[in-house]
């Protein structure tokens, strides 16, 4: 499949290697922001290949393992209901509630539908006009604009019966979190080229000026990875800080004005919790005023729900480099990612859970 | 997050101007995108497809320059 | 004169009489002899199943026997590429002959909700006598029961074959041997991609058919020329990958894909990147794995691909004595990773 195809050449990964084994002098830690480059990383088994001197910390992206357990319980609560057909794309579907999942739901009889394009929710809604179609929307910047682009639809066609549980969370307010702690080990970023694909590469400029890192926004293929890889560890050891693009074939610095426009108009920035890590001031994206009447939280009379996470989990010392996922009592004992205890075991992209699978190859 | 795979533009439907669509080709699997947000998409183009969204169009010239960079990689600077 | 079962196109119970199974029509009296002497037996006639008994008496079979059992509840029912009843009859075929059978007998027994279209019920028993016709096998017994609305999903189909071992064959896990190499007939993934696309919101423009197909005839050439085949596998739910780790935790070896050698049609490609799907877990209907020595891999390929079931096989992997119990793939870019046993089906994700 071209531009992919390419970008999985062995021959020119292992001359990025070479270059890379060639430009690196002492240990660098670099954190890869993407779930997605987490699963490629995985999958590839990139660690295996770069040289002991760079360590990868698997960053936050992942935004099935930061959907707070209180979200997941009202998707659990509204897709219990008769009336209401609940909608979701499939990384949802087995994550656990405090008390169950969307899939158990299902199994006991709720009307839970999987999509892959928040516009078949629509579909879905207009087949079905006797009920109400909640849409779980999670996902960063670059999923949003697929979502607001459904909502401002159901608006064009006077569907009353489609509402949307947000879920969205935004890139830049978790960097600059983890990067405020004092005691984080990330040297680079490697930033997540998709969301920079719609919202461009300008936001990062005063995070790296600030924290004088460098931030290379990175594609998801093996010779992208090591590419922005490449590119930090050359700013790391010419000792600049900045941003440069390493996936220009996707990123304009610009981004994607028209989604961007769309994002301003259906959605504004909110403060939201982040599994793992907790409540991030304006990190999240809540739906503007003229948006409301699609709101699932105001239009449902939801359940307040007390949830508890597990005390053990130390999800934030983990997302900020300072422990590894093996110095968690729990971890691999009574976290593993069929029993997930918090954020990083969740999904196969959660740090705890890549670790995990990554032990297991070594041992 | 962010799963997203480019896609060659097989053909155009503009008949609503607010959800402009095009059947779009990975591999041998067709399926139909919305390209509300890119401007300037003509048949034979790639974008790069997430959930049902085009979020951009491959810039061809970049892509092969890089490539072309990699391939002939050895050289002091690459393309910073 | 009643028409010759395979020459009826319509259903022979009209909409007049009954457009829908009805709880009646599991109850043994007449609306269940009416579905069985007007839909089943002018379809899957043979002489042991109309001789009307209950149970079916079988002539002598010389040698081992094989048995085996399935059932099959797929949602949704019909599909690109076929319907619950090929693979209710392709399953159990291939199961056999990953025993190193030759299939001969199968029972049939449906579990139908009340409110079941004869219609559909008509178009899966022709399936389900056209798939027993190929695969050269006969239906000598049966059972229908019908359950309330709402206690079923639509049809549930058993079936169960018997078959006779061929002699000197000795399949086992067990015969795993270090150097021993696996080989598959075909693409993977077809029939786990047709299957998740028809559901709502997943549909792709496209070639993806399930790859259902009974393998008798490919096999049994094999089994005749090529005896020293140690495992049989076939990859159903759960796809290659839970398969062949199967395979290594019951041998306690080791085996060694290469993800370069593994065939993949370009529509089920192209869906699975889209999906983020990983074609090795999706389920395969019409695909069998072979583990044997190295020595006869050559004349086993030769013999598969001249058969239309085996014409894409070959060679995807090696059995190592290097990590017990693991599989093990080597990546296109020359990195080794583990193949892992996941628990639940593969579900298309957005991140």
């Amino acid at each position: 499949m071209k531009h992919i195809d390419e970008y999985r050449d062995k021959k020119l990964v292992d001359k990025l290697l070479q270059v890379i084994e060639k430009s690196v002098t002492r240990s660098w830690t670099i954190m890869e922001i993407c779930g997605g480059q987490t699963h490629s990383i995985m999958k590839y088994m990139l660690m295996e290949l770069l040289p002991n001197k760079i360590s990868l910390i698997h960053g936050p992206g992942c935004p099935v393992c930061v959907t707070p357990l209180e979200l997941i319980d009202r998707a659990v609560e509204l897709g219990g209901r008769p009336d209401v057909i609940l909608v979701s794309f499939g990384d949802m579907l087995r994550v656990p509630g405090s008390r169950d999942d969307l899939l158990s739901v299902k199994a006991r009889g709720g009307d839970i539908r999987m999509v892959y394009a928040p516009l078949d929710a629509l579909d879905i809604a207009q087949r079905n006009p006797l009920k109400e179609v909640v849409f779980f929307a999670v996902g960063f910047e670059t999923t949003a604009p697929a979502v607001a682009l459904a909502i401002k639809e159901a608006g064009r066609r006077a569907l009353d019966n489609f509402s949307v549980l947000v879920s969205h969370v935004l890139v830049p307010p978790a960097i600059r979190a983890l990067l405020e702690d004092s005691q984080n080990q990330i040297d680079a970023f490697l930033a997540a080229g998709h969301v920079c694909t719609i919202m461009g590469t300008s936001e990062y400029i005063p995070l790296a000026s600030q924290y004088q890192i460098p931030i290379v926004v990175t594609g998801f293929e093996p010779v992208d990875i090591l590419l922005g890889i490449k590119v930090c560890i050359e700013m790391l050891e010419q000792k600049r800080s900045g941003v440069e693009n390493a996936y220009a074939r996707s990123v304009k610095p610009e981004g994607n004005q028209a989604a961007k426009e769309l994002l301003q108009e259906v959605f504004e920035t909110v403060d939201r919790k982040w599994r793992g890590i907790g409540i991030l001031p304006g990190s999240g994206l809540g739906l503007t005023e003229g948006y409301q009447k699609f709101d699932a939280e105001l239009r449902f009379d939801l359940q307040a729900f007390e949830t508890e996470e597990s005390t053990v989990c130390m999800a934030g010392e983990i997302l900020t480099g300072r422990k590894k996922p093996s110095d968690c009592p729990a971890f691999a004992k009574s976290c593993k990612p069929e029993n997930p205890l918090g954020a990083p075991m969740v999904s196969t992209e959660g740090a705890c859970s890549a670790y995990y699978r990554y032990k297991k190859e070594q041992s | 997050m962010c799963l997203a795979v480019p896609g060659k533009i097989l053909s155009i439907d503009e008949s609503n101007p607010e959800l402009r669509m095009a059947r779009v080709q990975f591999g041998e699997a067709i399926r139909e995108i919305c390209i509300q947000w890119i401007d300037d998409a003509s048949v034979g183009d790639y974008i790069l497809a997430h959930v049902g969204t085009a979020l951009s169009k491959i810039d061809e010239a970049d892509a092969l320059f890089t490539l072309d960079a990699l391939r002939e990689m050895g050289s002091p600077e690459l393309f910073l | 004169m009643k028409p010759e079962g395979k020459f009826m196109l319509q259903c022979p119970i009209p909409k007049s009489e009954y457009e829908c199974i009805l709880l009646a029509h599991g109850g043994g009296g007449k609306l269940t002899r009416q579905l069985i002497e007007r839909m089943f037996y002018p379809l899957f006639e043979n002489d042991i199943l109309l001789h009307g008994h209950d149970g079916a008496f079988l002539p002598p079979i010389p040698g081992e026997l094989a048995m085996t059992t399935d059932s099959f509840v797929v949602d949704p029912i019909f599909f690109p590429g076929g319907n619950i009843g090929e693979l209710a009859v392709n399953g159990t075929v291939n199961d056999l002959i990953c025993c190193g059978a030759e299939p001969l007998y199968i029972s049939l027994a449906f579990i139908l909700e009340e409110g079941f279209l004869l219609d559909d019920l008509w178009t899966i028993v022709k399936s389900i006598a056209r798939s027993a016709r190929h695969a050269g096998v006969k239906i000598v017994t049966g059972d229908t029961k019908v359950v309330e609305k709402g206690k079923g999903d639509k049809i549930f189909i058993n079936t169960t074959g018997i078959g006779r071992v061929l002699p000197g064959l000795s399949i086992s896990p067990e015969k795993c041997a270090a150097g021993d190499v696996v080989i598959i007939n075909g693409s993977i993934g077809d029939h786990g991609v047709a299957i998740l696309t028809e559901r709502e919101g997943l549909a792709f423009e496209s070639d993806i058919k399930s790859d259902t197909r009974a393998l008798n005839a490919m096999m049994l050439d094999v089994f005749r020329k090529c005896p020293e085949i140690h495992v049989l596998r076939d990859p159903t739910r759960g796809g290659v990958a839970t398969a062949l780790n199967e395979i290594c935790l019951s041998s306690r070896s080791g085996i060694r894909l290469r993800e370069n050698d593994l065939p993949v049609n370009d529509a089920v490609r192209g869906a699975c990147e889209v999906m983020g799907l990983d074609p090795l877990y999706l389920a395969n209907e019409g695909k069998i794995l072979l583990i044997l020595p190295e020595a006869d891999a050559m004349e086993v390929l030769t013999i598969m691909q001249r058969h239309k079931e085996g014409a894409q096989s070959r060679i995807i992997g090696t059995v190592s004595s290097d990590h017990p119990g693991l599989l093990r793939m080597e990546t296109s870019i020359g990195s080794t990773r583990i193949v892992d046993m996941v628990s639940g089906e593969q579900l298309p994700r957005i991140c």
